[in-house]
């Protein structure tokens, strides 16, 4: 009797990915640049996050036929982005067999009201939050894997700093609450009471978190490491850098090695320069990504 | 007692954790200096391709060997089990394919019986995570279940590597092997 698409099949998987880089490629060239540089999976994408910023217009599911070039070019994972509530766009990434389904605030919404309900699909979602009220009412529709939102497109991981802290102090605060306080938490949260129950109990998600959004240099990585993340998402960060093949490389190393400086420094040294960055300040509050999804 | 986690990449977290609670004191293990005095090793899940160019990049392919060929008991899972094959650090006489049961739409959890491993009790929930399978391997490889008919847990001396993750399972059992293994060489030796 064989069980495939269980939950611990599902968030097993990103088990897999812990410790490790998932880069966005937007070819079939740069998929093997980052799977040759280390990454643990890539991201197919028709833009990275930083020209979907500058291009404007609206941002939807990859051509599927870039993402079976990207499949047929790499042996690690392979994951899209669906807009959030495209239940359709999920469904044909799901007939693609892609490894994972990023419900993405980087897409424009495709539903200001609802998220996919991820338990009806055999493949597993990651889902950006910039809370834990956000990340636990993504993992009660059933994703498997959350990743901190942070601000894509701008190489400026101050987003991705808040957020992770957020999720890690809320952690925090929830454990010395008391049974009659967590339901109100749970109200305060709006996120479902059995997993704020359960978060209170273990201190940390029931799935595996990764940081995103605004990771451009190695020590970025080993930043968003030390603040807890499991791992991190590389968007605009690697490509749009002067050396990609090196960079890419570099912030895999750092983010094996977080805890030890010498060899980030030594990850850092003659990369060449880093993707031009945004001041989060300067952009409208309508420019913000981070506020797509609820 | 002190077993090594690679800890390169992947869940070697959740390795370490089920090996704290069999109670032995566990070192992640990052560059060569890691693998000094270690009793056991555990190589575990996660992505082949990474793991290989870590292992590259830190050096630690001619060290990892000298540390397993002496007879340091051994554990690899999914990722680690490739490690371990004849085309990677070649301390496991045995071929695996990546991949083998096809993308993550394929992954699956299953009962598995084990043989003596089981320690007489009933079969082991196996989960399998793009996991590979064991193509070919040579005569002195015990095999210990198949999936499909291809083998999935196989043992030679002192090295048990399976193709799924018990790390994950919250069966302990393979842990207990690897540390009654370590037990029986300490007791070999003094």
């Amino acid at each position: 009797m064989r069980d495939t698409a269980t939950f611990r099949v599902k968030s097993g998987l990103a088990e897999m990915l812990k410790g490790g880089v998932i880069m966005d490629v937007v070819t079939a060239e740069q998929a093997r640049v980052a799977e040759s540089a280390g990454a643990v999976a890539v991201m197919a994408l028709e833009r990275v996050p930083a020209d979907i910023r500058s291009a404007g217009g609206v941002a939807r599911m990859s051509n599927p036929s870039m993402v079976e070039e990207i499949q047929s070019a790499v042996t690690i994972p392979v994951m899209a982005k669906a807009r959030i509530g495209h239940i359709v766009e999920a469904q044909v990434l799901e007939a693609l067999e892609i490894d994972y389904i990023d419900e993405s605030e980087v897409l424009t919404p495709a539903d200001e009201a609802h998220h996919i309900d991820k338990w009806r699909f055999k493949v597993p979602f990651v889902c950006g939050a910039t809370n834990l009220g956000e990340a636990l009412r993504r993992i009660g529709e059933g994703a498997a894997m959350v990743r901190t939102k942070g601000e894509a497109g701008t190489g400026n991981v101050v987003e991705a700093v808040r957020h992770m802290r957020a999720i890690r102090g809320e952690l925090r605060r929830l454990a010395a609450l008391d049974e009659a306080e967590l339901a109100t938490a749970a109200k305060t949260l709006a996120a479902p009471l059995d997993l704020v129950r359960a978060v209170a109990e273990t201190g940390k998600l029931p799935v595996v978190n990764f940081s995103a959004g605004g990771i451009a240099t190695p020590a970025d990585a080993a930043l968003m490491m030390t603040l807890g993340a499991e791992g991190v998402f590389v968007g605009s960060g690697i490509f749009k850098s002067e050396d990609p093949d090196r960079t890419a490389a570099a912030i895999v190393e750092a983010t094996t090695h977080y805890e030890d400086p010498a060899r980030v420094l030594g990850a850092s040294r003659g990369l060449g320069a880093a993707m031009s960055g945004i001041e989060i300040s300067t952009l409208e509050e309508s420019g913000l990504i981070q506020h797509r999804g609820w | 007692m002190l077993v090594g986690v690679l800890a390169l990449q992947g869940d070697f977290e959740a390795h370490a954790r089920v090996l704290g609670e069999l109670g032995a004191e566990v070192r992640e293990v990052r560059t060569p200096a890691g693998l000094q005095g270690l009793d056991g090793l555990v190589m575990p899940g996660g992505e082949s391709t990474t793991m290989t160019l870590a292992i590259e990049r830190e050096g630690l392919a001619q060290p990892l060997r000298a540390l397993v060929a002496a007879g340091t008991p051994t554990l690899g899972t999914c990722a680690g089990m490739i490690m371990l094959d004849s085309d990677h650090l070649g301390l496991l006489d045995v071929r695996t394919r990546r991949n083998a049961f096809g993308r993550q739409v394929s992954s699956f959890e299953t009962d598995l019986a084990l043989g003596a491993l089981a320690n007489g009790g009933g079969p082991l929930r196996a989960i399998f995570i793009r996991a590979p399978w064991v193509e070919a391997h040579g005569a002195g490889v015990e095999v210990l279940a198949e999936v499909d008919g291809h083998p999935v847990a196989v043992r030679e001396g002192n090295v048990l590597a399976v193709a799924f993750h018990p790390e994950l399972s919250g069966d302990r059992r393979l842990h207990a092997w690897l540390i009654g293994r370590i037990r029986q060489s300490e007791g070999d030796r003094s």
